[in-house]
């Protein structure tokens, strides 16, 4: 019977949690634009994006940065910030998710990295080299924090370019405001399903390049 | 057994369900206090994530005043009364923000349920947890960012030992209730067992463990002389009802050592938007301004604890009142609530502790 009472108050409490992390908000916001880069034979070597943070946190994460005009920081100045950047965005995979006619693809540690500041923002650089390159009649590119502890939102204008892609190429972009990103609707039952298992996922933005 | 099976049912259920309206409350609590825009303009540039129901609401609610803090501020440079509008946004964001599990909503709830507190007990917590929340944070931000002008990194590895500690004293605090509550508990379900009516011995020797179980807790056995001794072995159905500490046990000094560790457990880490508005108002020259600011959010967050924490006391209230004096299989029942919310504490704390629980991340990169 004590076991009954346990069960009961068991699955309360994982309501309860549930919910709770559910309600993690975004602290970070990143305006992003991305390039989908491909080879002379049309094959996808890789992504390039920028990422422009919001001017809360690109006053924290420059806190403490040494530079010689106050209020200004040079590439140069920023190259420690720029590395422990991607450094620490591997353990989130670059937030950057792709799949090659439903295959999930990897990609390498980034290259051509920088941070620029201005108006108060930073924006960093980096580009993604896919570990194979693909040739796949579609390319599904979801960017999106997991935990939604930072917000992806792509640019207004020309979010996604598709540089050197053979003709014929279409892309189409989801953005989450507009609810088609996710065939899943959050609901409450979304949060039953493991721990904040995919929370994230509301809120991706998802790029589909299909060629001929 | 059979007998005891329906009213305990009834319980089960009965308590399963408060908690789920406390869930709903919770939710429907931030509709009500969201409805006051408090005169805030809305963010040009707010182009929510649209997610459905209450929580996607929320989510959304939390981002938008989040968002205008660092507009105000900056604004607050040049206009002197935007600082109020900046302390109304910092308050609503607490109110709202406090549904998050880094702030410790659900240890002091768990807390309250297992130790049989008061609700006036809850209430003080959530207030010195969330006065203690600011203060940490404001002393990160002072001494890192304002004093020693360290960067980011630095202070990110700050946040990042602090939030260990914190998981880990979770979990402490955690194994210690399971302990106390898990012997309490295993007592219950001994003295539940119907044993034939030997009554004297094996009844005093409970009796005895329970009282120490109690003395740990400093509550007192006001109803003793109610016991009527070898009439009924499972005689402790009284405990879920009649040990509520006294007035004077909730402002000596006993009452306060015994819930700093709550205090402290739940208080220890800052919130990641404290530390980010504290640091953005710094830059801006208007630290002054971000402390203000902590505080205020700090208020609207210990609003939201001390109204889950009513909630949670409230709810057990009901629960052991549809299970008392139902032959003592209340009793168990209410021991088994106080060895589950005592587990609780420790699964949210080794969760927390071994990432299997997300929790709000420290702002590291």
């Amino acid at each position: 019977m004590g076991m009954r009472a346990l069960f009961g108050l068991l699955l309360a409490a994982v309501m309860t949690f549930a919910a709770g992390a559910a309600s993690a908000h975004p602290h970070v916001w990143i305006t992003a634009t991305s390039e989908l880069l491909y080879a002379e034979d049309g094959s996808i070597t890789g992504v390039r994006h920028a990422w422009t943070f919001d001017d809360m946190f690109s006053a924290y994460a420059v806190q403490g940065l040494e530079s010689k005009t106050k209020g200004a920081y040079t590439r140069e100045e920023l190259v420690p910030l720029a590395q422990t950047n991607v450094e620490s965005l591997k353990e989130y995979a670059y937030f950057t998710f792709a799949r090659a006619d439903g295959k999930k693809e990897r990609f390498n540690e980034p290259v051509d990295y920088f941070l620029d500041y201005k108006d108060t923002v930073l924006t960093l650089h980096f580009t993604l080299p896919l570990k194979n390159p693909v040739k796949p009649k579609q390319l599904v590119l979801e960017v999106f924090d997991r935990s939604f502890f930072i917000d992806f939102q792509m640019a207004k204008d020309n979010p996604v370019k598709l540089v050197g892609a053979p003709a014929g190429c279409q892309m189409k972009l989801d953005r989450p405001s507009d609810g088609t990103a996710t065939a899943q609707k959050l609901n409450e039952q979304t949060f039953m399903d493991g721990p904040n298992a995919n929370f994230g996922m509301m809120f991706a933005n998802k790029i589909t390049v299909d060629c001929p | 057994m059979k007998p005891q099976l329906s009213p305990l049912a009834r319980g089960l259920f009965a308590c399963a369900g408060v908690i789920f309206v406390a869930a709903v409350a919770d939710a429907a609590l931030h509709d009500l206090l969201a409805q006051n825009p408090f005169g805030a303009p809305r963010p040009a540039q707010a182009a929510e994530p649209e997610a459905g129901g209450v929580i996607g609401w929320l989510l959304a609610k939390q981002s938008e005043f989040y968002r205008q803090m660092s507009s105000t501020i900056r604004a607050a440079k040049s206009d002197g009364s935007a600082v109020w509008t900046l302390l109304f946004i910092s308050f609503a964001y607490g109110i709202f923000h406090a549904a998050g599990p880094g702030h410790g909503k659900a240890v002091i709830a768990s807390y309250l349920v297992a130790n049989r507190e008061t609700a006036r007990r809850g209430i003080a917590l959530s207030f010195a947890s969330a006065l203690m929340q600011s203060l940490v944070a404001i002393l990160i931000v002072g001494i890192s960012a304002w004093v020693l002008n360290a960067t980011a990194k630095t202070m990110c590895k700050a946040e990042g030992a602090i939030e260990i500690a914190s998981y880990a004293l979770i979990a402490l605090f955690g194994v210690r209730l399971v302990w106390v509550k898990g012997r309490t508990f295993v007592r219950a379900l001994q003295a539940a067992q119907p044993v034939p009516a030997i009554a004297g011995v094996p009844h005093d020797h409970d009796h005895h463990h329970h009282h120490d179980a109690h003395d740990h807790h400093g509550h007192d056995h006001h109803d003793h002389a109610h016991h009527d001794h070898g009439h009924d072995h499972v005689h402790d159905e009284h405990c879920g009802h009649s040990h509520g500490p006294t007035p004077s046990e909730l402002a000596g000094p006993g009452g306060w050592r015994r819930g700093f560790a709550a205090i402290l457990t739940v208080g220890i880490r800052p919130c990641s938007g404290a530390i980010l508005v504290l640091v953005f108002a710094l830059a801006q020259g208007l630290f002054w301004a971000g402390i203000a600011a902590t505080f205020l959010m700090g208020l609207g967050t210990a609003i939201t604890v001390a109204a889950i924490a009513v909630i949670a006391v409230s709810a057990k209230g009901i629960a052991a009142r549809l299970s008392a004096g139902r032959d003592g299989g209340g009793a168990l029942f209410m021991r088994g609530i106080e060895f589950g919310a005592a587990a609780l504490v420790l699964l949210f704390g080794a969760g927390l502790l071994f990432g299997y629980i997300a929790a709000e991340r420290t702002t590291c990169f």
